[in-house]
């Protein structure tokens, strides 16, 4: 079989190269420390913030004492006036100081902080929210309502989205904001390995043109044999990336998180983490804690694998095979680029529209997008967290893998008429010709 | 025995026809010269031969049998336009491309390696194929085109890019294969090698045939009788040249022998060189 003879050079002359390796080695390594460094920096924070006093010199009288001390920020009020004030500061006395002007009428709203070094964004935070603390329990004291009241009428409300199945006793939480950032992470990472491995089939088509070896090898194999080759050849070593990327980042997140206290390895980012010390917090809200570790349960993992792989598989034979075509029909990398255009044009639709795809998966904009073969990649990866019917995915999957032959045909129709031209600008026009060669 | 036959074949591309009713006979073991200026047809009928276009009419006859799929095996082409992968290392290319011809991966590399020390080039085998001066490059080539050792050989334009040196070396390579019982289809522009190596010959513009034969007969068709008289008259003057026109031989050496001593006397035969300009720009 000299298709396997193709398959096997275009797979090991990538895999052996270095940038390969480079990639397949350093990107668990990120993947990994966008897991771990938010909880490591948020341990460590110590490290990279210092201790500071600042002197607060408040002419309105109203923030007296009100300030709350940090870890690293002391709060020290003065009686000087504010040009002392900034000479203390000059002299290194205090590291900065808070200067809130008196004010006739009005509750004092303006302040300014002056310093040597800037003033963190979180100590100026803290102390806007301080300042804003105490100016409405003061206007809510002057229209004679006790703030204990308005307190007590703070409520977090909770609406859980229940989908219903034909079963009983099967109907599925979800958790929204989840299930949309599972979407788009899915549909970010098909559209770019699409594009990756599709923009190496047409490098990899153009590099054999441009080196002259084309004209040998058409001797020997059938042009189609050739593309077929290098397609397949490419899609291995794509699949080769996602196993290694999935076995090493899980590696690294193991022997990373055995150094780190075993409550931090289930947070996957400052995001949970937030929210499960938020909700730790709040012990009300413990329940929703759970909520969200049952809707994390209950988002069905494998199935998303497989179907990822379905449509990688399907997306990319469809668009590698219109640039295989392009590839054979320019002379050079600079050539590709109003060819390629309007192909990464139709890979952008699905990402233009996922907000609103994510926000109603089952919308009819939704299930179209999904079911046209040159969007249904990128738009099924946003609407899968979310469950979709089987014969959905079914009729997809078929008409993107009826059209990826059909395409694949046509394109080998290109590449063989075009392989074998030189030192011709051509146009689609000049393209769709060679198709009825 | 003709090896290959071709027998009236035509192609257009959209308007344009290509080949105009194209028939040739190659005798096997032979030399066949393909000869035409550019934009002739040659290359798209090397195509045709090497099953990479098809012609729109006629037929091609290897050993008798019209050409199939298998004969990829039997026939080896190394085309004008040619080249390498340039990343990759020179000997696991060559086993690539030898492996693309149908063989075997061990008897490949066996044989590989045997041309390489032949054409003193073994120590490039790990070499990236960039490294390699153009020379280099070529001879890999044609290792490469000969390496399955095919009945049909193609070598289009085979001598651009080297040196005198290697160029003897790959015209007695080429002689070597067709007494190994290879039958060589032979395109150039280089007449000087066409008298040398070639038997027979066709030249080929905008798509007809427009000569063809043993470069024996062509010659002798394009002879315009005129002769290389050197003779020492009786009278003791030096030596004298002439170029003489006469259709008969005899009557014109019975002329000299009668003015002087004859010291040589030769027939020119017109160049390879200047036929093909003459017919071409006619």
């Amino acid at each position: 079989m000299k298709i396997g003879i193709i398959i096997q050079r275009e797979y090991l002359t990538r895999v052996k190269k270095r940038s390969f390796l480079l990639i397949t080695f350093l990107a668990p390594l990120f993947f990994a420390a966008l897991m771990f460094l938010p909880t490591l920096l948020i341990k460590n924070s110590e490290k990279f913030d210092e201790k500071r006093t600042i002197a607060v010199c408040d002419e309105s009288t109203v923030f007296i004492n009100r300030f709350e001390n940090t870890d690293f920020n002391t709060f020290i009020y003065i009686d000087n006036d504010i040009d002392d004030a900034k000479n203390l500061v000059r002299e290194g006395v205090y590291d900065g100081v808070l200067y809130i002007p008196g004010t006739m009428l009005n509750l004092p709203t303006n302040a300014e902080i002056y310093s040597k070094k800037q003033i963190p964004m979180t100590v100026t935070a803290h102390i806007r929210s301080t300042m804003k603390q105490v100016l409405e329990h003061q206007k809510l004291l002057a229209s004679g309502i006790d703030p204990d009241i308005v307190k007590a009428s703070a409520t977090t409300i909770n609406v859980q989205t229940i989908r219903m199945s034909e079963e009983e006793g099967k109907d599925k939480k979800s958790y929204g904001e989840l299930e949309f950032l599972l979407g788009m992470f899915l549909c970010v990472i098909i559209y770019f390995v699409i594009l990756l491995f599709g923009q190496q089939v047409m490098r990899g088509v153009i590099e054999e043109k441009t080196n002259r070896i084309i004209e040998v090898i058409v001797s020997s194999v059938k042009p189609f044999e050739l593309m077929m080759g290098k397609i397949i050849g490419i899609a291995l070593v794509g699949l080769t990336q996602f196993l290694l990327w999935a076995v090493l980042t899980i590696a690294i997140s193991t022997v990373a998180s055995s150094f780190l206290p075993t409550q931090d390895v289930f947070s996957t980012g400052t995001v949970m983490n937030q929210q499960i010390t938020e909700l730790q917090t709040h012990p009300v809200n413990n329940e929703s804690l759970q909520q969200v570790f049952e809707v994390v349960n209950s988002i069905n993992f494998k199935g998303i694998l497989w179907c990822f792989l379905l449509y990688f598989i399907g997306g990319y034979f469809l668009y590698s095979a219109m640039f295989a075509a392009i590839g054979a029909a320019v002379d050079n990398d600079t050539d590709t680029q109003q060819l390629v255009m309007p192909i990464t044009l139709l890979l952008i639709i699905p990402m233009i529209c996922s907000g609103l795809i994510a926000n109603a998966p089952d919308s009819s904009l939704s299930i179209w997008m999904s079911m046209i073969p040159f969007t249904s990649p990128a738009a099924m990866m946003l609407r899968i967290p979310y469950g979709v019917p089987i014969w959905q995915i079914a009729v997809s999957v078929v008409v993107l893998y009826i059209t990826f032959i059909i395409f694949t045909w046509l394109a080998s129709k290109v590449y063989r008429t075009g392989i074998l031209m030189y030192g011709k600008k051509v146009s689609w026009k000049e393209i769709f010709k060679w198709i009825k060669y | 025995m003709n090896y290959l036959e071709i027998n009236h074949v035509s192609k257009s591309y959209e308007t344009k026809k290509v080949l105009n009713d194209i028939s040739i006979k190659v005798p096997r073991q032979s030399i066949y010269g393909l000869l035409g200026p550019n934009g002739a047809g040659k290359t798209t009928l090397i195509r045709i031969l090497n099953q990479i276009t098809m012609p729109d009419s006629g037929e091609v006859l290897l050993d008798g049998k019209p050409l199939s799929p298998n004969d990829i095996a039997n026939i080896g082409y190394l085309p004008e336009e040619r080249g390498l992968y340039k990343k990759m290392k020179v000997g696991e290319q060559a086993i690539y491309l030898a492996q693309l011809k149908g063989m075997d991966r061990r008897e490949a590399d066996k044989r590989l390696r045997h041309w390489f020390m032949k054409f003193g080039i073994a120590s490039w085998w790990d070499k990236k194929v960039e490294e390699l001066s153009k020379g280099m490059q070529q001879k890999v080539q044609f290792i490469v085109t000969v390496i399955h050792e095919p009945k049909l050989l193609i070598f289009d334009e085979p001598f651009s890019g080297f040196d005198p040196i290697n160029v003897n070396l790959l015209k007695n390579e080429i002689l070597e294969l067709r007494e190994k019982g290879a039958t060589i289809l032979f395109s150039t522009h280089n007449m000087a090698s066409v008298e040398e190596l070639c038997d027979n010959i066709m030249l080929i513009n905008k798509g007809e045939k427009i000569l063809e034969g043993s470069v024996y007969d062509i010659k002798q068709q394009y002879k315009n009788h005129s002769y290389d008289v050197v003779y020492k008259p009786f009278d003791g003057s030096g030596e004298q040249h002439l170029t003489v026109n006469s259709t008969n031989p005899n009557e014109l050496i019975r002329e000299i022998i009668d003015k002087g001593e004859l010291v040589s006397f030769n027939e020119i035969l017109p160049s390879m060189n200047e036929i093909f300009i003459n017919l071409v720009t006619a």
